[in-house]
């Protein structure tokens, strides 16, 4: 089976992991200037302010890069397909490739988000888009 | 006139321990014995030194080293970030410090057991660093997984396979294969070896264009040029040194700038290494590049001016890295074929080549570039 490490929220991220528990994928806005940032941060490098909001992301994307990642130690883990994305909004993501055969990955393949649960640890991944 | 102010600078000693898989001894115990052999080697004694500098992950404490060497009155201390892309940067610090007049001569040093005490190739556990929660929980829990996200692009920007990545390996291990210091002395490899070991992250790295985990350590004297003048060595002057940190721009997780085909860090270092000292790619007669993975050799032969963008191929397949090629590089064998001592045996190599003391020997060498990816080094004889 995949084998997960849990993600350990901190104060810069904790709105983000509350947003997976709930089945949305949020991302994080400048309210001045609208700058999207990710990964997140306290400050808009843009025009340095320091109120943001959230902007739930549409969830559809393209494969920028990715890799097959098999555990060195663990044999018995599953191996996953780490992507790179270019979410449509305009920021890069890491997450996985799910329901997609490893012949059938490339660069700039259509995907779409869905919320996967492995053993109690939620995740945003995405799998070929199918609309 | 020196381009700036650290251009004064001047490595005056070098020393090291043996490079193995199990020291069997404390890291601070390696890092005392690298600087005595380093202090030694620059013709001065321990209460010469008043600047301490070393990586902050090195685990040797500096007032411990202190008590071990002997050093009575430390002056100025710093310690660099990010691992082995801080390597070139201690040397920053070092002629920062000698040429502003806060330290005289300044030992750096990094020591440590990182084969038979904790190895940064296994995968991370839980309780990450800070930032890690955007990578880990989705598998990136190793360096080898980390970088080869970056590494496929370039390798489908240009068509390259792992095979081309292969030959650079195999140049490292005959660097190695005669130079007595090397983990692999005497054990060269053919392409097919290279081919043969196993995967890592297919289809980008195999198990041979990864570093080594090793113990050991280094250090090395900074002094000015004007003091070094009267110490025993040959005059290994520092031209210019660099670092360039771009924003967005990450050590290992480099996912957010637009182009993966270069290396962005390595472009904005070369410019000002060149722009700064006035000096040229084709002014250098080697160069030691930084290669936690053997990719990175590619991206920064492209990235410090050496052939042009998706070139490093052609350049590596026709033999130019090779000793007697137009730009030996790594010609102690490097972090492949040498040790793995974060990035700082690599800097020892420029500065044996530029005293005429290598193993395998540059006849003549002028200029050596030495890279750390996001910073840089020139070399330079009297
Ligand atoms: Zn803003």
């Amino acid at each position: 089976m995949t084998q997960v490490i849990a993600p350990t929220p901190d104060a810069d991220d904790a709105w983000f992991w509350k947003g997976v528990a709930e089945d949305r994928l949020l991302l994080q806005r400048c309210a001045e200037c609208r700058l999207l940032r990710h990964p997140p941060s306290p400050m808009c490098s843009g025009c340095n302010a320091l109120a943001w909001e959230t902007l739930p992301a549409s969830g559809r994307a393209t494969v920028y890069s990715w890799v097959v990642s098999r555990h060195p130690t663990r044999p018995d883990a599953d191996p996953r397909i780490v992507v790179l994305l270019d979410l449509e909004e305009g920021v890069r993501f890491v997450s996985n490739l799910v329901d997609c055969p490893l012949e059938d990955v490339r660069f700039g393949l259509p995907v779409e988000l869905v919320f996967v649960d492995y053993d109690g640890v939620r995740l945003p991944q995405f799998r070929p888009a199918r609309s | 006139m020196p381009a700036s102010l650290v251009d004064q600078a001047a490595i005056v000693g070098i020393g090291q321990t043996e490079f193995s898989k199990e020291s069997g001894r404390s890291e601070l115990q390696l890092a005392a014995e690298a600087s005595l052999a380093a202090i030694r080697d620059a013709g001065l004694t321990p209460a010469d030194i008043d600047g301490l500098i070393t990586f902050t992950l090195d685990t040797s404490d500096e007032l411990l080293l202190m008590r071990a060497l002997g050093l009575p009155e430390i002056r100025f201390w710093s310690r660099t970030p990010h691992g082995g892309a801080g390597s070139t940067t201690t040397i920053l610090h070092a002629a920062s410090a000698v040429a502003s007049g806060a330290a005289k001569h300044v030992l750096v040093w990094r020591a440590f057991n990182e084969r038979s005490g904790h190895r940064f190739g296994q995968p991370n556990a839980a309780a990450p660093p800070l930032g890690w929660n955007w990578y880990l929980p989705f598998g990136l829990d190793t360096p080898a997984k980390i970088y080869s996200l970056t590494f496929q692009r370039y390798m489908d920007a240009y068509g390259l396979t792992n095979e081309d990545f292969g030959r650079y390996t195999v140049v490292a291990r005959k660097h190695a294969a005669t130079n007595p210091n090397a983990w692999f002395y005497e054990r060269p490899i053919t392409l097919a070896d290279h081919q043969a070991s196993r995967w890592i992250v297919e289809p980008i790295l195999r198990l041979l264009d990864c570093c080594q985990e090793s113990d050991g350590g280094v250090a090395l004297v900074i002094s000015t040029a004007e003091r070094a003048r009267d110490l025993p060595q040959p005059l290994v002057r520092l031209r210019h040194v660099v670092d360039s940190h771009l924003m967005g721009g990450h050590v290992m997780f480099n996912y957010y700038l637009e182009d993966h085909s270069r290396f962005e860090e390595c472009h904005s270092a070369a410019a000002r290494l060149y722009g700064e000292s006035g000096l040229t790619a084709s002014d250098m007669d080697a160069a030691m590049l930084y290669e936690n993975f053997s990719p990175v050799v590619f991206m920064q032969l492209e990235g410090f001016g050496f052939c042009g963008p998706g070139e490093a191929r052609d350049f590596v397949r026709d033999g130019h890295i090779e000793l007697g090629g137009s730009l030996p590089v790594n010609t102690h064998g490097g972090l492949l074929g040498e040790a793995y001592i974060h990035g700082m045996n690599n800097i020892l190599e420029g500065v044996r080549q530029i005293r005429g003391q290598a193993v395998n020997q540059v006849a003549g060498a002028r200029h050596v570039l030495v890279g750390g990816g996001r910073g840089a080094m020139i070399l330079a004889g009297d």
